[in-house]
């Protein structure tokens, strides 16, 4: 028997599974038994297994090199299920529908009345600064009042076992397709478990994600024509791009497919000519969308497509300019956010966030740089961002002078002791630190996905769960502990 | 169907179907040189000039002997026209369209791809150039099956059809120029005798040997030869079979009227061609001629649908 929960050491973490040695949750009782009971060759099996099912299937993500041209590489995916009660998800879930709900009324008041800055509540200096506030936007009302009908909402929880929303993608989230693919895999692989537990299914995102899409039709007719636009083949997330449509029944277009006409109208180009588009899933950012409005070098986007937009041809998601809330100082004033727009306290909270663009919370994070989890306002994926506990010296002393520099552009975080969860690491489970990355679709109403993407660090006490930097992920399960 | 992917379909067929063929023809060289005596003068040169990259193989290569003309034509990346260029572009044209061919097809483009490049080294010797050649053909017959058999008939399939045939009256007519000019130098009795064994190999370069003794049961000579290859229409690598199957394609496809012209000037240029009356100094003409029309039913399927 390869895995022996008694080693397991759980440590100061809160562990997902784990209680403490010996001792798993009761939602995670009957894996560990499962696990437990396994020998080494069976365990070898389970993985060769996944790794077949993964490139069987194709799950890939891209990367490109000059001299072999495209590569695409399978994202390591760990076997061992994440699992939550279903009467713990619900809770998150109604805090995620507040906190998306609140979000886009928040952005649709920018680009219209601002009646938050009016009131105060949020500095107008911000807005001023963002980088991702479209002034192209102003005035704009988009259907059901929706900026962000995709968003992902990355989630942690700290040692108490409290869950925190760490920040919120309202551009152009990725990760979603990897989600719907895990479980097919684990389907394949644990076909027994899904007998003993009632697992919520996730299989409908697509088939959600192609309602709300259609609901931002300008025509009213029976199948609108939606598409999903994609940079290409050489962008990380094409596999995803691809599968979204392929299981939507989409078209998937690059740029150069769709032409704006004089008459402020999509069109794909077809064999048969110019076919009218309705509705489009758009997967590149703002900056490249129209060369006509925003980059005049993109050659990724659609000349005209934002005055199409403008007059409202064709529909947009998300819709540009969602990105303003998209930003790490935004964050940082949500729970007023919320409170503002929806009178109510929010469900999920925030993590303990330093604005340095104040003078005191400045001082305080540069007095304990080596502490703290520095960001800048507008990068994703994990870069430019300094980990103070882990970093040297002089790295920390560079953030001090960035910061100087540009107090706008960061805020800082207590360094989180982020939950971990079992992982296979040479045949040994071991914890390994995670989040969780539900998808929040919203247009006439709000879905969430069950559950989402948990990431997991792969490496020995990291916590940076991003794919492009050394993070693997692991199927997530809702399970329902009282129904028989 | 997208424009952009019809295009994409299209020249992936192409490009696969060129790449077998380049191979054939190799394939067949290799061969035909063991039956030559030592003295008769057929080189590798014509084989450089099938796809009108002399320029691009003199700025390299001095001289057109076996191993530079070998690499040139199979691994050379400089050269467009080589095999190894060929299905990679194949495969970048299939990885585009990979969620719209089966995934076998795209798996077994990009296998191709990835042996004939291991295979970069060995097709260099005579002993194992043979069985690198074989795997390029029989792979893409495999893949040519499997679309088959798994591919909606629809638009789709239509363009890959188009390209395929378009790329095969393209590749004949090549194959057959390149014999005409090594056969043009005044022939002397003794290399005359050799001149049917070379005829030989142009029907064997495009499995057509078994096919002509089947059919025409008459012992092989320059103008049945012509007669089978470009006019025969039962025969799937003939020029009339690759515009019949043109003219079927077309009738699949919206506002192809156009198009339709100009394979029909090609078939009308072909139906009057008397083969037994044409002078052997006459047949490099016809085959440009042939190809300047594949150009042009090229160029107007370009226009009309990419």
């Amino acid at each position: 028997m390869a895995i022996r929960w008694g080693n397991y050491r759980v440590g100061q973490f809160y562990d997902e599974l784990i209680r403490v040695a010996n001792k798993p949750r009761p939602a995670a009782a009957e894996i560990c038994k499962y696990l437990r009971n396994l020998t080494e060759q069976e365990i070898e099996e389970y993985k060769t297994a996944a790794n077949t099912a993964i490139h069987v299937m194709g799950i890939t993500f891209t990367v490109y090199t000059e001299e072999e041209g495209s590569i695409d590489r399978a994202w390591p995916f760990d076997i061992i299920p994440r699992i939550i009660d279903k009467k713990e998800w619900l809770q998150v879930e109604k805090g995620l529908k507040q906190r998306v709900k609140a979000l886009n009324m928040f952005i649709d008041d920018l680009y219209n009345e601002q009646r938050i800055l009016e009131a105060g509540i949020v500095p107008k200096s911000l807005l001023e600064a963002s980088k991702n506030f479209l002034p192209e936007c102003m005035g704009i009302k988009p259907k059901h009042g929706v900026w962000a009908h995709i968003c992902g909402s990355d989630l942690v929880r700290d040692q108490h076992g409290t869950v925190y929303v760490l920040e919120d993608n309202l551009r152009v989230p990725s990760g979603v397709s990897y989600m719907l693919e895990n479980r097919h895999v684990m389907k394949r692989v644990f076909p027994d478990m899904f007998e003993k537990y009632n697992i919520l299914p996730v299989d409908d995102y697509p088939s959600q994600l192609y309602d709300m899409l259609t609901q931002l039709s300008p025509r009213d007719i029976e199948q609108p024509e939606v598409v999903v636009l994609t940079p290409g083949i050489y962008n990380s997330a094409y596999f995803e791009h691809a599968y979204l449509a392929q299981q939507m029944g989409a078209e998937l277009v690059v740029g150069s497919d769709l032409v704006v006409d004089d008459d402020d109208v999509v069109y794909m180009r077809t064999v048969n000519g110019l076919s009218r588009v309705d509705v489009i899933y758009r997967r590149i950012d703002d900056a490249f969308l129209d060369p006509e409005v925003f980059r005049e070098d993109s050659m990724l986007g659609v000349p005209g497509l934002m005055r199409a937009w403008k007059a409202g041809n064709v529909g947009l998601a998300n819709a540009p300019g969602a990105g303003v809330a998209d930003d790490k100082v935004v964050y940082a004033f949500v729970p007023e956010i919320i409170k503002f727009y929806l009178n109510e306290e929010p469900l999920l909270p925030n993590v303990p966030t330093y604005k340095c663009v104040n003078k005191d919370e400045r001082d305080y994070v540069i007095e304990n740089i080596d502490k703290m989890v520095v960001k800048p306002a507008n990068e994703s994926g994990g870069y430019g961002m300094l980990i103070g506990p882990h970093s040297s010296k002089a790295e920390c002393e560079k953030f001090v002078r960035l910061i100087r520099r540009d107090p706008r552009n960061y805020v800082a975080q207590p360094m989180l002791l982020l939950s971990t969860a079992p992982t296979l690491i040479d045949n040994k489970a071991e914890p390994r630190h995670l989040d969780l990355r539900p998808f929040i679709l919203s247009g006439t109403d709000i879905h969430v996905t069950t559950g989402g993407l948990t990431r997991v660090a792969m490496r020995r006490g990291s916590t940076v769960v991003n794919s492009s930097q050394g993070g693997g992920s692991k199927d997530t399960w809702i399970v329902d502990m009282e129904a028989e | 169907m997208l424009s952009r992917v019809a295009n994409h379909i299209y020249w992936m067929e192409r490009y696969l179907e060129r790449a077998e063929n380049t191979a054939r023809l190799i394939q067949v060289n290799t061969h035909l040189l063991l039956d030559l005596p030592r003295n008769v003068m057929l080189g590798w040169e014509p084989i450089i000039d099938m796809l009108s990259f002399r320029d691009v193989f003199y700025e390299q290569y001095k001289e057109p002997d076996e191993k530079s003309v070998i690499k040139f034509m199979v691994t050379d990346t400089n050269n467009p026209g080589s095999i190894i260029n060929c299905l990679a572009a194949a495969r970048e044209n299939a990885r585009i369209i990979r969620e719209i061919i089966p995934t076998e097809a795209w798996e077994l483009i990009n296998n191709l791809h990835m042996t004939a490049k291991a295979d970069g080294q060995s097709v260099l010797t005579r002993r194992h150039r043979f069985s690198c050649l074989e795997r390029i053909i029989t792979s893409n017959q495999t893949i040519t099956g499997l679309l088959g058999g798994s591919m909606l008939r629809g638009e789709g399939y239509a363009f890959l059809r188009l390209g395929r045939h378009l790329e095969r009256i393209d590749m004949t007519s090549r194959i057959i120029d390149v014999r005409s000019a090594s056969l043009l130098p005044s022939v002397s009795q003794e290399q005359s005798a050799f001149e049917n064994i070379q005829w030989m190999g142009v029907l064997k370069s495009l499995t057509a040997y078994q096919m002509y003794r089947q059919e025409m049961r008459i012992r092989i000579n320059r103008s049945d030869v012509l007669e089978f290859l470009m006019k025969y229409h039962k025969f799937p690598r003939s020029l009339s079979h690759g515009l019949m199957q043109i003219g079927k394609c077309l009738k699949e496809l919206p506002n192809s009227e156009l198009i339709q012209e100009n394979v029909n000037a090609l078939s009308n240029k072909l139906e009057k061609l008397n083969t037994q009356k044409l002078p052997q100094d006459g047949l490099h003409e016809v085959m440009d001629d042939i190809q300047l029309g594949v150009v042009k039913i090229h160029q107007s399927i370009n226009e009309q649908y990419f």
